[in-house]
């Protein structure tokens, strides 16, 4: 028998970005709420103190502060014909552990999604037909528009503390902002960071193109911030170790800089550490939950904790395998479309130019892990997709963020890979490059998707989930195109040396180098329950109390890192039931 | 303003910072030059690797990143120590990764880590095997061959033409990680000796505050490293 805790209001299973946000705003309905968390508990002080944070090995290499794949993992494969594998170690994406999430250890880049990627589906048929749609891809449109989440985008934005130059306020065009952006209510909280080297080119190269570069959007201060929480900001310093990393100084949004001590001082609210749910239970009836159960790391045993309300906030893989083995939902039949959880699961296409310049100095360990600017001038609303022959688009950046030399030593091809040849590159071309990154949109197809694993089991003697995915056509050419643009941009700049990096038709999905932790999909939102898990205000078709958060709601990746949109769409998830559920609980759709 | 009880005022923290306290000027009392002489690479006794191994991480080291020209060698950055004593750590007992079975040791590289063997293993069951290779080639183990054979033989080794069994195929994959590792990594690990590699590349280390210097445009930063324990350099 499982030992059973006091029955609470809320429960939150993960306490990172999402959990933290459901935490605070249901605090302030008088909730009696526990959040429950997987790994360990983690603040700026002691956790993240100068001198011990920084260090490369430790966090950057060995992945100390992320999911250790021993405590849980998937298995992939890239289509359905082949043997799905463990992801053993990591690589391709990191997901959190611990207070804060991958909130802690993220690089900040803080976007909201073009007005048109949440409609995509239908702005792709008025503009050119349903049927320039490839064969298999799923593309939909989000039950939420850009007008209902602008007022959370807002919120979200003036909690995590970004910094940025707004480019479209009400509908009137900025200079120096983002002009295609979606329009905005409000500047940013802060004003942008500072220019590096690498940017002021990039900047310069795309003004002479006839593009329009804007500062990156950045959850990094630029300035004293304190937020609508009364939590306070100091400024970056460009430490350099951001990505992967929890900030020393209070200068990176997170959950411990932007919610949590003032989330922890609430009397209504308690969190347990190394308690790791296990599932999520369901009434007789199986329209409501009754709670979940956890397992009690500390005290070695399984434990159940009643509660009215669920809010799975755990990230997207780890949310899409508890419902799965909750059953809260059907699993997705990729064959007959049949069934709902494990849908969409979509990632990012990235691709990028590096270029070396031998009589200049980058100092590529001044950064920070948003730093940068972009331009939008290749993004969804400005392609035409019929001409093109793809659906998408992405952002280009360039910015200093990461001067590590374990992981960060852009050589010239043709260098050694090791030997003198090598060690004479790394003292010739350290801190002489630079590089432009173009970051895209990656749709949604029936072949890729998530379920259980049929071999493989965790510690507790449940199935992993199984991630079936692989790159398509639409995407790669996407990236082609990108490519095809970079390069003349590029060398406008007159490198020595210039080489890119973009995947081709044909690339399979490689679990090893680092890509994004930008999973998406698999407990999507629908505007009914045959087409996805969750309604437009991430509440389960399944089970009215259960709400579950993140990227996993996305129907497709956008063309930028997900944190905005996931951020806005948990504000209008708490606001729907902090205004429409509490009073009167039921299916809100 | 939210202070927890029991932890320094977040409060204190940002008023120290905003007067301009250099925090990479705390804690830094000896130079590099001065610390502890540490015992030479011949007289290690490594806490994982046996005797024969750690001749071979030696010679195998030295050619990854040899002595010779500008900047450090494998050797004078003390990266055999580094590797002898992550192998008999959490990284050599594949601590933090999922190793339950079925192992599919021969999967496309694609898909990952997939044998049986944590990385400790791999380098126990692999230098014999690559050993047993360069015999056969060159009728000598590797420690004993010529540079330029050694040379030739970690080529081979790279290539994947030395023929190791499925199981320790990524082996010079994670040698030649773990020595670049070995060679960057800060120097409480054991490798990175003095510093000297990031001396070399011009690298700051444990610096990490440079609120002034974004926007100096293409002027080489001046200072030298500092470490974790706060050597400098
Ligand atoms: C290196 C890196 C860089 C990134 N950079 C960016 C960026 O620049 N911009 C951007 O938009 N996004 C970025 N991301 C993604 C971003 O971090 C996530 O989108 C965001 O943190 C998601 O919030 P979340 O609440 O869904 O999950 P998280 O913040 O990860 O929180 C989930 C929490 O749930 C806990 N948990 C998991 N399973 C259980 C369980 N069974 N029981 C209890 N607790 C559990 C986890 O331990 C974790 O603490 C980055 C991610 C990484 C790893
Ligand atoms: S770069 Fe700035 S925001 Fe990032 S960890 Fe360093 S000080 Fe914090």
């Amino acid at each position: 028998m499982a030992r059973q805790e006091k029955k609470k209001d809320v429960v939150i299973v993960g306490l990172g970005w999402t959990g933290s946000i459901a935490g605070i705003e249901l605090c302030r309905e008088g909730l009696e709420i526990v959040a429950l968390e997987r790994g360990h508990d983690q603040s700026t002080v002691p956790n993240f103190e100068y001198p011990q944070q920084i260090d490369e090995l430790k966090y950057g290499v060995r992945l100390k502060m992320m999911q250790k794949p021993s405590q849980q993992t998937v298995t992939v494969r890239r289509n359905d014909g082949e043997t799905a594998l463990p992801y053993r170690s990591l690589g391709s994406f990191l997901p959190g552990n611990g207070v804060g999430g991958a909130g802690t250890h993220w690089n900040g880049l803080n976007w909201r999604p073009q007005p048109e990627e949440l409609r995509l589906r239908s702005y792709v048929a008025e503009n050119w037909g349903e049927e320039i749609i490839p064969e298999g891809m799923n593309l939909g449109d989000y039950p939420v528009s850009y007008d209902e989440m602008e007022p959370f985008f807002t919120h979200f934005e003036k909690v995590a503390g970004i910094s940025g130059k707004a480019g479209n306020l009400n509908g009137e065009i900025q200079e120096g902002g983002n002009p295609f952006e979606g329009w905005r209510s409000e500047d940013y909280p802060m004003p942008p960071t500072a220019t590096t080297y690498d940017s002021s080119k990039f900047q310069e190269a795309c003004l002479a193109a006839g593009y329009h570069p804007f500062p990156a959007p950045a959850g990094i201060a630029s300035t004293a911030y304190t937020n609508p929480y009364g939590m306070q900001m100091g400024p970056c310093n460009f430490c350099g170790f951001c990505e992967r990393y929890g900030c020393y100084q209070y200068s990176k949004s997170s959950p411990q800089t932007a919610i949590l001590d003032a989330l922890k001082m609430q009397p209504n609210f308690s969190y347990r550490t190394e308690s790791e749910v296990l599932r999520v239970e369901l009434a007789e009836d199986g329209k409501t939950a009754t709670g979940v159960t956890y397992w009690d790391h500390k005290a070695g045993e399984e434990v159940f904790q009643p509660a009215d309300i669920v809010i799975l906030s755990s990230y997207q893989l780890n949310n899409v395998h508890l419902m799965l083995l909750s059953g809260l939902g059907e699993a997705y039949n990729p064959l007959t479309g049949m069934g709902t959880l494990g849908k969409n699961y979509a990632y990012q296409m990235n691709g990028g130019v590096s270029m070396f310049f031998k009589d200049e100095n980058f100092n590529p360990f001044v950064g920070h892990g948003a730093n940068g600017m972009c331009i939008d001038d290749f993004s969804i609303n400005q392609n035409d997709f019929g001409a093109l022959g793809f659906i998408g688009g992405s952002y280009w950046r360039s910015g200093t963020f990461n001067g590590q030399p374990i992981r960060n030593m852009p050589l010239p091809k043709g260098t050694p890979s090791w030997g003198a040849g090598w060690k004479e590159g790394i003292g010739e071309w350290y801190g002489h490059a630079m590089s432009i990154g173009s970051h895209g949109s990656h749709m949604s197809y029936a072949n890729n998707h998530l379920d259980l694993d049929p071999t493989y089991k965790d510690k507790h003697g449940r199935p992993l989930m199984r991630m079936t995915f692989n790159w398509q056509d639409n995407d790669l050419k996407m990236n082609q195109y990108m490519k095809s643009q970079m390069e003349p941009l590029a060398a406008s700049l007159n490198p020595d040396v210039m080489q890119s990096g973009f995947k081709g038709l044909g690339a399979q999905y490689d679990v090893r180098p680092y890509q994004t932790t930008h999973n998406t999909g698999g407990h999507i939102m629908s505007a009914n329950p045959t087409q996805g898990a969750v309604n437009k205000f991430s509440q389960t078709w399944k089970a009215h109390n259960v709400f579950a958060m993140g990227a996993g709601n996305f129907v497709q990746n956008t063309q930028y890192n997900p944190t905005g949109l996931v951020g806005g769409l948990a504000y209008h998830t708490v606001n729907a039931i902090r205004t429409q559920y509490l009073s009167n609980p039921r299916p809100l759709v | 303003m939210t202070d927890i009880p029991g932890l320094p005022s977040r409060r204190s923290f940002l008023k120290a910072s905003a007067a301009g306290m250099a925090l990479s000027g705390l804690a830094l009392p000896a130079s590099a030059q001065n610390a502890p002489a540490p015992v030479p690479l011949d007289q290690y006794q490594p806490d994982y690797l046996t005797a024969d191994e750690w001749a071979f991480v030696m010679a195998a080291t030295a050619r990854l990143i040899p002595s010779e020209g500008d900047g450090p060698g494998a050797l004078e950055a003390r990266v055999p120590v580094f590797i002898d004593l992550q192998l008999a750590g959490d990284y050599g007992t594949a601590d933090d990764w999922y190793m339950e079975g079925p192992h599919d040791a021969n999967a496309e590289p694609a898909r990952g880590w997939q044998t049986p063997l944590n990385p400790a293993e791999v380098y126990r069951q692999a230098i014999p095997a690559f050993n047993a290779w360069c015999e056969e080639t060159y009728q000598a183990e590797f420690a004993a061959l010529e540079p330029a054979q050694q040379d030739e033989a970690l080529t081979a080794l790279q290539k994947g033409e030395v023929g190791l069994p499925a199981e320790v195929r990524d082996f010079f994959t994670i040698l030649l990680a773990n020595t670049k590792e070995g060679y960057f990594a800060d120097p409480q690990y054991g490798g990175n000796f003095e510093m000297q590699s990031w001396v070399y590349i011009g690298f700051p280390g444990a610096r990490a505050a440079f609120r002034e210097w974004p926007t100096r445009h293409n002027v080489k930063y001046p200072l030298g490293p500092v470490s974790i324990s706060g050597e400098r350099a």
